[in-house]
């Protein structure tokens, strides 16, 4: 069920992408997104797809989990394809007309390059995440809002609260898993009856897991002051981010494809 | 109700890169009326195999008959309530399926789900919580007021309460104190006599399999390894330590007595079998004189 979700997963791996400094790889792959709005033409977009194919075939990671990870949103893809092809404003030749609907040549044009970004993001990001483990990301957001410290924004409080959660995820949809299976078996039916019934079903499941996590943040607040946390400040670091020659020449290449981008711009 | 495997076999998320599979080709029986241990290392299988006793997971290949049920993978999902009456499940660390306003509306709710009448429910959850060996004041209180010890028992009354014919323990003394956990052993073993049920008892601890189980299913890397009475499954002890599982703590302590030159007639499993061997083979002087060795 929830089990089936890719996207926000890890693969342990050992390729050039997974050995990339993680705030190289998150700039980048917000870098990657942006540029992805220069692309205007056919040549365009099948440069960006060379590009992505070629690191996701370097990231050494299943075609299959790129698929599964576009899969859940196919739905929203189509939906907003659809919107734009019936209602994008004529231009080129007319295909149908119909009121206020109109297929043009212009519309299913912008229909696929809608359908080639979505792609083109959530490969990228599910390669992000992929390929980093959650604490290595978290590691990386906290150096990237680092500059915010100057208008006295809580970046050590925001790092501990996101590793800390990113940590819990998993346990607790084990632990959900193992209540809703407890309550299962004393005679709860998930998912089944109208809504209101679906609703209170939910009420044994949801009650317990709050507790739990109560329970959970008291006892680890007591595990972290007793081990001596005082706050974030002033604290050395276990895990370095280091910026390698690799993730250099990574950047230079994004560099190379946006500048292929914006020459074969039309 | 007899529950019995043929040629199962489970995998978690078939077909999705995360496919694991967790039991193969199990065939195994669980008698009516048995008092089942089923012990194995750690990620051997065994809270997968326990959650096919009521079908909150349906094999992938082959067949589970629980009772006069069988369940198929193709089995709908609709209609498996009435077999979740029949199998008890008390699972590991049980207090965290607590949630109802009082003990008592907790202890009621699995009965509410298959239809019994409040007023019905509310009286079998006092007797319950006497049957637990908890004081009737704790009835109208909230659960999450009690200590861990006594959650634990209100969880196990939930379950009881359900009136099944077949009860399924996962650890169910995992982190209780030496007290309490006899006395849990102790109302499970009672239960069984008085209501004539099937018991299944997932554990670590040797020595409950050696007092309690009168059948032993082993279980290693899903798959059944060895089946039978305590006793055989204990009498060796080195095939135990390959399969990373222990010997109770009287047949360790037998064992090294057997190695210094004492001779048993039979493995003894439990203490009484054990004192009742060592004075049998004692010779008569050794209680002295004149003596009676009651005294």
């Amino acid at each position: 069920m929830m089990s089936k979700l890719i996207f926000g997963r890890y693969i342990p791996g050992d390729s050039l992408i997974h050995r990339m400094d993680p705030r190289a790889k998150l700039l980048l792959s917000f870098y990657f997104i942006g540029i992805i709005f220069i692309a205007n033409n056919w040549q365009t977009y099948a440069l960006l797809f060379a590009f992505t194919l070629a690191a996701i075939t370097l990231s050494g990671v299943k075609w299959s989990f790129f698929i599964n990870g576009v899969k859940p949103l196919i739905w929203l893809i189509l939906f907003t394809v659809i919107l734009q092809i019936l209602f994008s404003a004529s231009g080129g030749k007319v295909y149908w007309h119909w009121g206020i609907i109109t297929i043009s040549q212009l519309g299913l044009v912008n229909g696929v390059y809608i359908f080639c970004r979505f792609v083109l993001i959530i490969f990228m990001s599910t390669l992000l995440t992929l390929t980093t483990p959650p604490l290595e990301l978290s590691d990386a957001i906290e150096y990237i809002l680092m500059p915010l410290k100057a208008v006295h924004f809580p970046v050590y409080e925001v790092a501990l609260m996101l590793s800390i959660a990113l940590r819990f995820v998993p346990t607790l949809m084990d632990e959900t898993e193992k209540i809703m299976n407890a309550q299962r078996a004393r005679g709860v039916d998930f998912g089944e009856g109208n809504l209101f019934q679906q609703m209170r079903a939910i009420v044994p499941l949801l009650i317990p897991l709050f507790v739990s996590s109560f329970n959970r943040a008291e006892d680890l607040a007591t595990a972290m002051e007793a081990r001596g946390y005082q706050g974030g400040e002033g604290r050395s670091k276990f895990r370095i981010l280091k910026w390698h020659a690799r993730d250099a020449w990574v950047t230079l290449g994004f560099a190379v494809l946006t500048a292929a981008l914006v020459f074969l711009r039309a | 109700m007899a529950i019995t495997f043929k040629q199962v076999d489970f995998t978690y998320q078939p077909g999705t890169p995360f496919e694991n599979k967790a039991l193969s080709d199990i065939n195994v029986t669980i008698p009516e009326g048995s008092y089942t241990a089923l012990i194995g290392h750690t990620g051997s299988g065994k809270s997968t195999l326990l959650q096919h006793l009521n079908a909150l997971l349906k094999p992938t290949s082959g067949t589970v008959t629980i009772g006069e049920r069988v369940i198929t993978p193709e089995t709908s999902n609709k209609d498996l309530k009435r077999l979740r009456q029949h199998v008890g499940i008390v699972f590991q660390f049980p207090e965290s399926q607590l949630f109802e306003e009082t003990v008592e509306k907790d202890i009621a709710f699995g009965p509410q789900n298959f239809g019994v009448s409040e007023a019905a429910t509310l009286k079998t959850a006092a007797e319950m919580l006497a049957l637990v060996g908890l004081p009737q004041e704790l009835l109208k209180r909230s659960p999450f007021d009690l200590s861990g010890g006594q959650m634990r028992r209100v969880a196990i009354a939930g379950v009881l309460a359900m009136q099944p014919d077949v009860l399924v323990l996962d650890e169910p003394t995992a982190g209780l104190d030496p007290q309490g956990r006899l006395e849990m052993m102790e109302i499970f073993a009672r239960l069984r006599h008085e209501r004539h049920l099937t018991v299944v008892l997932v554990t670590h601890q040797m020595d409950d399999v050696a007092n309690y189980a009168d059948n032993v299913i082993v279980m290693d890397r899903g798959r059944v390894v060895k089946t039978g009475a305590p006793r055989e499954i204990f009498a060796d002890p080195q095939w135990l330590l390959d399969h990373q599982l222990g010997l109770p703590k009287t047949t360790a302590f037998a064992r090294q007595l057997v190695q210094r030159g004492w001779q048993f007639e039979r493995m003894p499993l439990t203490e009484d079998e054990l004192a009742q061997d060592l004075v049998a083979g004692l010779p008569q002087s050794a209680f002295g004189e004149g003596h009676d060795h009651d005294e």
